[in-house]
């Protein structure tokens, strides 16, 4: 009964004209649940766990068709979007700086796969994927990047300053490392105000010679606070790369008496593992240092061609071989959980996902003169900012 | 601390030190090691911490040990203590007190005798005070911590050890008021902090020849009470500013083009402004007094203005 029902599913989904032929597919393939299975599956890692002073997690990562599918379209709408954003860019409706994802969405979809919205995300200025994966819309994210009204931060951020309260996620940050002491004091008030939550704290491996890194480390580490410090090593900082920049390369050591995880971080599953592996561990134990090793395809932000540091070659190579979402397409179809030609349908989806909002945003209009002045304190107890005579300063832009 | 258990204290030595100047002598026993933390040296980390506390709704108070070592945690306060209300479209509201003595002590040395009010009057979107005495410590230290705002507060290494009887009851002073010491005619004088005693000196000495000074005690650094500041312009028409600051860039300079861009027309001398001398304070004790403004060049400054 289930074999017919499956059938006659498939032909209207394919338009196969041969019901014959359909229910002999499908026949053939009992086991093929469509994306909504939640049956368990037991997936290996790319490579192992490297330690530093801890217990590594297993390489085997309990996953489900449904979990890897939904990693496939998360993945594949944050790929869409960075690249979009690129043309926006280069069409002048994003100014300024654009610090783009792409090739490193694993780190967030894992990241996001092991955690809930209470527990707080905070990175550097490389977030709108994971501002995506907090629960951020694709119109708040492209007005935003646009400057207009609807964006997530009124239009007054920009690139670098996503913030969304409600789902933890605290932005967004344009100096190299300020962030990490920031993380360390929302860690702090999850402490206090005992949550049973976490903190991950992303940076960079330029963020990572910060001197405020190790400051908050210390004090991390000294009062227990339930914080992750990831460091996502993307290999370069802007143009520098990493042996040029520090000593000691490896980010997960560099904690001392905090422990460490070096992960692979083109590989969604090993960063889910991981990150549900340090939530675990920080709960009872105190800081941990991850170590996410990825790869950004494009340079260090939309005026960096990112090849006058790196071979074009190294870049094409580490697309062909490690690329995640091309990882997740290959464990999809080898498990035949879906057909390529469903993936492909998936991702037009997406592009056309992504230019709807894209042109939602354009017409979203540009914030009113007025709103120089708003958020720059808050009405409250006693705190209007007057101008002579007590009258409030309102501007009249010409 | 007693009233909304959201309020911490971070410094260096706040807790079993009882710190540095006494300030939080005994909170540590009354609260726990937890909501008043003693931090290691860290200024740029524990005033990042206490930033990201706010951000979830913790109101806490970093306390720099001296405000000169502020310096060092000055990207944390510039970039995201002033302005996360404003990048993040109003979703994160910052309620931190930062606070810690600052001003030339006696002979404590170059380093440890800034003034650093003038660095941070131009960051957008915090406030800035300065208590000077035990009324209005208290006052504007309980409107700081109620306050939404990142809120300055600037205290004085000398004015630790004044006297004096206050309300037990709860009270609060308006933020951005300024206070008026004694009201006159002739010529308004606008200080803060420590230098309200150097000018109340003064005034006895301009009171017994003859004149009637209009003393205010600004405390609003950011933003000035120009509705007080004004009526008082319009009423005396000369204006003397008596500040620790520096005179380059300081409170006073600010202040001087603020008034002048306002009430030009109420004035029938140019705005005289004494503010301490630009270089680093020296360590021996004659030069030290040399650096700020003493009553007698208040007293000299009043009669040449009201001449």
């Amino acid at each position: 009964m289930a074999l017919s029902h499956l059938s006659s599913t498939r032909s209207n989904r394919f338009l196969r004209p041969l019901a014959a032929a359909a229910a002999a597919a499908a026949a053939s393939s009992l086991c093929r649940p469509i994306s909504t299975s939640t049956e368990p599956l037991v997936i290996e890692t790319s490579i192992p766990f490297t330690p530093h002073k801890c217990e590594p997690p297993s390489r085997s990562v309990e996953t489900n068709p449904q979990e890897l599918l939904t990693f496939f379209r998360d993945m594949a709408t944050m790929r869409r979007m960075e690249i979009a954003a690129d043309s926006l860019y280069k069409a002048k409706l994003i100014r300024g700086f654009c610090h783009l994802y792409d090739g490193q969405e694993a780190v967030c979809v894992g990241m996001e796969a092991s955690i809930n919205k209470k527990d707080c995300i905070i990175t550097a200025y490389r977030d709108h994927c994971t501002f995506l994966g907090r629960g951020g819309t694709l119109l708040e994210i492209f007005s935003e990047l646009m400057g207009r009204q609807g964006g997530c931060s009124k239009g007054k951020g920009g690139s670098m300053h996503f913030y969304k309260k409600e789902s933890g996620f605290y932005g967004g940050h344009g100096i190299v490392g300020a962030q990490v002491p920031l993380g360390c004091g929302l860690a702090f008030a999850q402490k206090y105000n005992k949550d049973e939550n976490v903190t991950f704290a992303l940076y960079g491996d330029g963020a990572a010679n910060q001197g405020q890194l190790f400051e908050a480390l210390n004090i991390s580490a000294l009062w227990d606070l339930p914080i992750i410090l990831v460091c996502e090593n993307n290999h370069y900082g802007m143009g520098t790369a990493e042996w040029r920049a520090a000593k000691s390369p490896s980010y997960y050591k560099r904690g001392d008496y905090v422990p460490g995880l070096k992960v692979d971080g083109m590989d969604v599953l090993a960063v889910k593992q991981a990150c549900k592996f340090a939530k675990e561990h920080v709960l009872k134990n105190g800081p941990i240092i991850l170590e996410m090793d990825t790869y950004r395809y494009h340079g260090h932000s939309m005026s960096d061609p990112g090849s006058t540091y790196r071979t074009r070659d190294e870049i094409s190579g580490v697309r062909q071989e490690r690329d995640p979402i091309e990882r997740v397409r290959k464990l999809v179809l080898g498990h035949d959980l879906a057909t390529e030609k469903e993936l492909k349908d998936i991702e037009k989806e997406i592009r056309k996902e992504v230019d709807e909002a894209i042109a939602k945003a354009k017409e979203s209009p540009m914030p009113e003169p007025s709103e120089l002045f708003t958020n720059v304190y808050v009405k409250g107890f006693g705190t209007e900012s007057f101008g002579a005579d007590r009258k409030e300063l309102r501007a009249t832009l010409p | 601390m007693d009233r909304d258990n959201r309020v911490c204290v971070m410094g260096e030595d706040v807790g079993h030190y009882g710190g540095s100047y006494k300030v939080t002598r005994g909170l540590a026993d009354k609260f726990g090691d937890l909501r008043v933390l003693d931090t290691p040296i860290a200024e740029n980390a524990f005033t990042g911490m206490g930033i990201g506390a706010a951000m979830t709704g913790l109101r806490p108070i970093v306390e720099g040990m001296n405000m000169g070592f502020l310096l060092l945690a000055f990207n944390q306060i510039s970039n995201n203590c002033g302005m996360l209300h404003y990048t993040s479209g109003g979703q994160f509201t910052i309620p931190i007190v930062i606070r810690g003595p600052g001003g030339v002590g006696r002979q404590l040395g170059a380093e440890h005798s800034q003034r650093l009010e003038s660095y941070f009057q131009s960051i957008p979107g915090i406030q800035m005070v300065a208590c000077s005495t035990p009324y209005n410590a208290k006052g504007l230290m309980k409107a700081a911590i109620r306050s939404e705002n990142p809120v300055i507060l600037f205290e004085h290494v000398l004015l630790y050890n004044l006297k004096e009887r206050i309300p037990d009851e709860e009270y609060i002073c308006n933020l951005e008021e300024a206070e008026m010491v004694r009201p006159g005619e002739h010529i308004t004088i606008l200080t803060y902090s420590r230098m309200r005693y150097h000018v109340m000196q003064a005034a006895k000495t301009l009171v017994n020849k003859g004149y009637d000074p209009e003393v205010i005690d600004i405390r609003s650094l950011k933003p000035f009470d120009l509705h007080t500041i004004g009526n008082s312009v319009k009423k005396t028409h000369r204006v003397l500013i008596v500040e620790e600051c520096m005179r380059t860039g300081g409170i006073g300079a600010s202040l001087t083009a603020a008034i002048n861009e306002n009430f030009i027309d109420y004035l029938d001398a140019p705005i005289m402004c004494l503010s301490s001398q630009d270089v680093p304070t020296p360590y021996a004790g004659t030069l030290e007094e040399f650096t700020i403004v003493q009553p007698a060049q208040i007293v000299t400054a009043v009669e040449q203005l009201c001449q």
